[in-house]
């Protein structure tokens, strides 16, 4: 009696344990055609030409993509400016100096919302405070103050974790030698926090620049005959490029261009990415804790 | 407690402050800008956003101190940049409604209107469709949702798809002003983009969207493959026209004028000025025909002339 | 000499938690603009007209209406149908992942699926209008791929990765006595982890779904591209249909600075702020219960 029940137990649980594997590989298998398809029409677009040369309108066959690449990477950097201290800034607060009070646990409801928000609302908050309220008008530092909003939860919980990571003791031999509490981050938690910080900023800022929803309201643009000098200026972007191929554009081609910026955008966005897995599982190796 | 305050004030300073020295930097470019270079914002009309991007394009190579920006996103969105002072120039399918003009003049700002262009208003089907001809009445009636069967105009009995644009398009507000007459009906898909229409009408047979010439036409002029099409009538009993139809253009019911209103008047040697004339040239008309559209006629030329004073 | 350093670092100590001001005031300040611009709308509208209104047509012919509800059920159908799809497949790879896979698969799938929640969603949007919009067409015999349910498969697979990462992590802090207890008393592994782990953790996958539906909820760019946008009442989820993240993105370009249609969109914007303000306040609340039964 015994043995056939263990027996259809142990058939149901093949055929779940089944079920279960079949759901995790298609998570990799949509992954992988997500690639295929992008690649096999967009990997046609591609050449120097298309990489290095200026939008041109008329035929587009002729031009390239640089100044949607040059805007993404200028966005990135203002990301990168504007969220990172501040963020790397809070997850200190929040880790080292915090105390268990109002203050504290507002700020970590703070950003737990803050997480949570859609981009398109980001959109709104910067058209109305950054673009309109501070006058600075749709341009590079409006879209790059907005998504840094964005982008600092992100930063800020990454960067706490590394600084968990840390253990006590190593804060506690420090002020054991009476060093001050600053000395004691600064010596002994940061140098040891600071590569999954860089890690948690740099898988944030990839998130930022594929972005397209906030960037529509606040500031790209579909054509631009210069590139961008300040950060006032207008600028086009990889996301947006990407968008506008897809849904305004009237050249035949336009398909394949479209698909041609997107595979740009993802190599970029993999490249960081597999920039930090790298980083990860070296720094992984060294740790002796 | 006080240390909290503190902390909450000093937060606050500090990201006021930093907003403060952007504006007086801001202050500094803008006067920078306007010394060195001259930049033409121009946002508006998806109609046209190809073609002021191809002019803009051929322009800058010719004045190079010339610093460009063209986007799209509908005749209402560069309207409402125009008025919100975020653009020099708004591209328009449609004239500005009196309310906005009024508005605009509320913050200060006389819009200029000139003519660029002339565009026939294209109904499309896919190209399966045995259907060929409508009159207005039947093409109102269809985007108004009344008639929802293509047997009922004498077509395959399939429902019909509308597909139109957003309501920030000039060819969204044109067409239902000047052709449907009456609200859309509200399970018309609203697609972003002129192109987007067209590759919806590709995919499915039994759709119909309106487009811009330049986007129903491929490089060379003809229709692109996949759809075509309607041939208009105004009524029964008059002609039914293609808009493919060079020789009976004047004659194509459904015809409009592509607007750009400036911000302010366009003076003599600003770049606003030399980009207007650009426009209006020769070689600005011959960019605006290789788009797909038609170059503007005497009459709107005279305007312009006026307009320029 | 000592007072000078506990100057500094006083001041130091004032810098950081400056900082995590910021956060606090960011938050308080997008709830403040989104508060002030759509509360305006209000005293146009009244709350019955927006909020139940049957049509949301701004630009009409004759008069503007400005009822959201085909919105708000826009917005609901993509969330149910992406959760749909979501939950099952996630926290089945959820299980997988944490309790059958060995080591080494784990170490390589785990980052793998952290890459689909890296693809932007204007790609993802891209493929559905080129691809899985006309194969749906095709497959259902409909006119258009572009609805409801093409949307959702793919807001669906984004919202996957959310969903697959916080019930490992919850399944995974379960403490081991769990499964030692339940393998002693005869129990299959299946057995074990249905009777003894999934109920343990289920509140914390209960967080994980809201964490999903928050951010189908949000999800702009794929609706905008592949929903179809048409304003009327859905009525099957092969219709078209309009969330209200996409009407905000399509008209926000159009308004003119103050005007009753800024003010709607940002009145609308509010309503979004709320709801995920709202879910994240219940999965903080569930999260805080798990934490306290386990101690984690």
């Amino acid at each position: 009696m015994v043995k056939t029940e263990m027996i259809s137990e142990n058939s149901k649980q093949n055929i779940v344990f089944m079920i279960t594997r079949a759901a995790t590989f298609f998570s990799v298998v949509v992954l992988f055609l997500v690639f295929m398809f992008v690649f096999m029409e967009g990997a046609a677009v591609i050449n120097i030409n298309f990489l290095t040369k200026m939008w041109s309108h008329s035929d587009i066959r002729q031009g390239g993509i640089f100044p949607a690449l040059v805007g993404s990477v200028f966005l990135g950097m203002g990301v990168a400016i504007v969220s990172i201290p501040i963020g790397i800034g809070t997850a200190i607060y929040l880790n080292e100096y915090a105390k268990n009070n109002l203050f504290t646990r507002s700020i970590k409801l703070a950003i737990r919302n803050l997480a949570g928000i859609p981009s398109i609302i980001y959109g709104l908050f910067g058209l109305s405070f950054f673009v309109l309220f501070l006058q600075l008008g749709t341009s590079l530092v409006a879209a790059s103050l907005t998504l840094g909003v964005m982008t600092l939860p992100w930063i800020i919980t990454a960067s706490e974790e590394a600084l968990k990571a840390v253990p006590l003791s190593f804060r506690e031999g420090s002020y054991a030698l009476g060093a001050s509490k600053w000395q004691t981050i600064r010596g002994n938690v940061l140098p040891h926090s600071w590569s999954g910080m860089l890690t948690g900023s740099i898988l944030g800022i990839s998130r930022a620049m594929g972005e397209t929803a906030p960037i529509i309201v606040v500031g790209a643009t579909f054509f631009m005959s210069y590139l961008p000098t300040s950060p006032f200026d207008k600028f086009m972007a990889l996301p947006y490029h990407t968008f506008i191929l897809a849904t305004q554009h009237s050249s035949q081609y336009a398909r394949g261009y479209a698909l041609g910026t997107a595979l740009v955008l993802i190599c970029l966005t993999f490249i960081l990415n597999l920039g930090v897995f790298i980083i990860r599982y070296k720094l992984r190796k060294k740790k002796e804790w | 407690m006080k240390k909290y305050i503190l902390a909450l004030l000093l937060g606050l300073i500090i990201v006021t402050a930093g907003c403060s020295t952007q504006q007086e930097v801001t202050g500094a470019a803008v006067g920078e800008t306007v010394k060195i270079r001259e930049s033409l914002e121009i946002k508006g009309s998806d109609t046209m956003v190809q073609v002021v991007s191809a002019l803009a394009e051929e322009y800058s190579r010719q004045d190079t101190r010339a610093r460009m920006t063209v986007t799209g996103g509908g005749s209402g969105t560069g309207i409402a940049a125009l008025i919100n002072g975020e653009a020099d120039i708004a591209d328009s399918s449609r004239a500005m409604k009196e309310k906005e003009i009024t508005e605009a003049k509320e913050r200060g700002i006389t819009p200029y209107e000139f003519i660029i262009a002339r565009d026939m208003l294209s109904v499309v089907v896919n190209e399966d469709n045995p259907i060929s001809e409508l009159t207005f009445e039947q093409i109102s009636s269809i985007f108004k949702g009344e008639t929802t069967n293509w047997k009922e105009v004498g077509g395959n009995d399939q429902k019909i798809t509308l597909y139109g644009r957003q309501s920030t398009s000039g060819t969204y507000v044109f067409f239902m002003e000047d052709v449907v007459k009456g609200d859309y009906s509200q399970k018309m898909r609203n697609l972003e983009g002129s192109q987007a229409i067209v590759e919806a009408v590709k995919q499915d047979e039994n759709g119909v969207g309106y487009d811009g010439l330049g986007y129903v036409v491929d490089d060379e002029g003809k229709i692109i493959s996949g759809i075509k099409a309607i041939k208009v009538a105004r009524d029964q009993n008059s002609e039914y026209i293609s808009p493919l139809d060079a020789s009976k253009q004047a004659k194509y019911p459904i015809s409009r004028l592509l607007y750009q209103y400036f911000a302010k008047k366009p003076e003599q040697g600003s770049a606003l000025y030399n980009f207007l004339r650009f426009e209006l040239s020769e070689k600005g008309q011959d960019i605006v025909t290789k788009s797909g559209f038609l170059p503007i006629t005497v009459t709107e030329k005279k305007l312009n002339e006026q307009r320029l004073g | 000499m000592s007072s000078c350093k506990n100057l500094k670092e006083k001041i130091i100590s004032v810098i950081f938690s400056a900082t995590g001001a910021i956060a606090l005031l960011t938050l308080m300040g997008i709830f403040i603009f989104l508060f002030t611009t759509g509360i305006k709308a209000f005293s146009h509208l009244s709350p019955g007209e927006f909020f139940a209104g049957r049509e949301w047509n701004p630009a009409a012919y004759q008069d503007p209406k400005w009822g959201i509800l085909s919105l708000l059920i826009s917005t609901a159908m993509i969330t149910l149908g992406s959760l749909i799809i979501a939950i099952p497949l996630g926290i089945a790879a959820a299980i997988y992942l944490s309790e059958i896979a060995r080591p080494s698969i784990r170490e390589v799938v785990k980052p793998v699926i952290e890459m689909i929640a890296g693809v932007p969603s204007v790609v993802l949007g891209l493929l559905g209008v080129l691809f899985l919009a006309p194969a749906i067409a095709d497959l259902f015999n409909l006119s258009s791929g572009l609805n409801a349910f093409t949307s959702s498969i793919i807001v669906g697979i984004m919202v996957l990765p959310t969903i697959i990462s916080i019930s490992e992590d919850v399944l995974r802090s379960l403490p081991k006595e769990f499964r030692e207890a339940g393998l002693a008393l005869g129990a299959t592994k299946w057995q074990m982890i249905r009777m003894t782990l999934l109920p343990a953790g289920l509140s914390g996958l209960a967080a994980a779904t809201l964490l999903g539906l928050g951010r189908a909820i949000g999800e702009t760019m794929v609706v905008l591209m592949v929903a179809g946008n048409s304003r009327a009442m859905p009525t099957s989820f092969f219709d078209p249909i309009r969330p209200i993240t996409a009407n905000i993105a399509i008209e926000i370009k159009e308004v003119v600075k103050d005007s009753l249609h800024y003010q709607t969109l940002f009145a609308m914007g509010l309503v979004l702020f709320g709801l995920t303000f709202l879910i994240n306040f219940i999965s903080d609340l569930i999260i805080q219960k798990q934490v306290r039964k386990y101690q984690w």
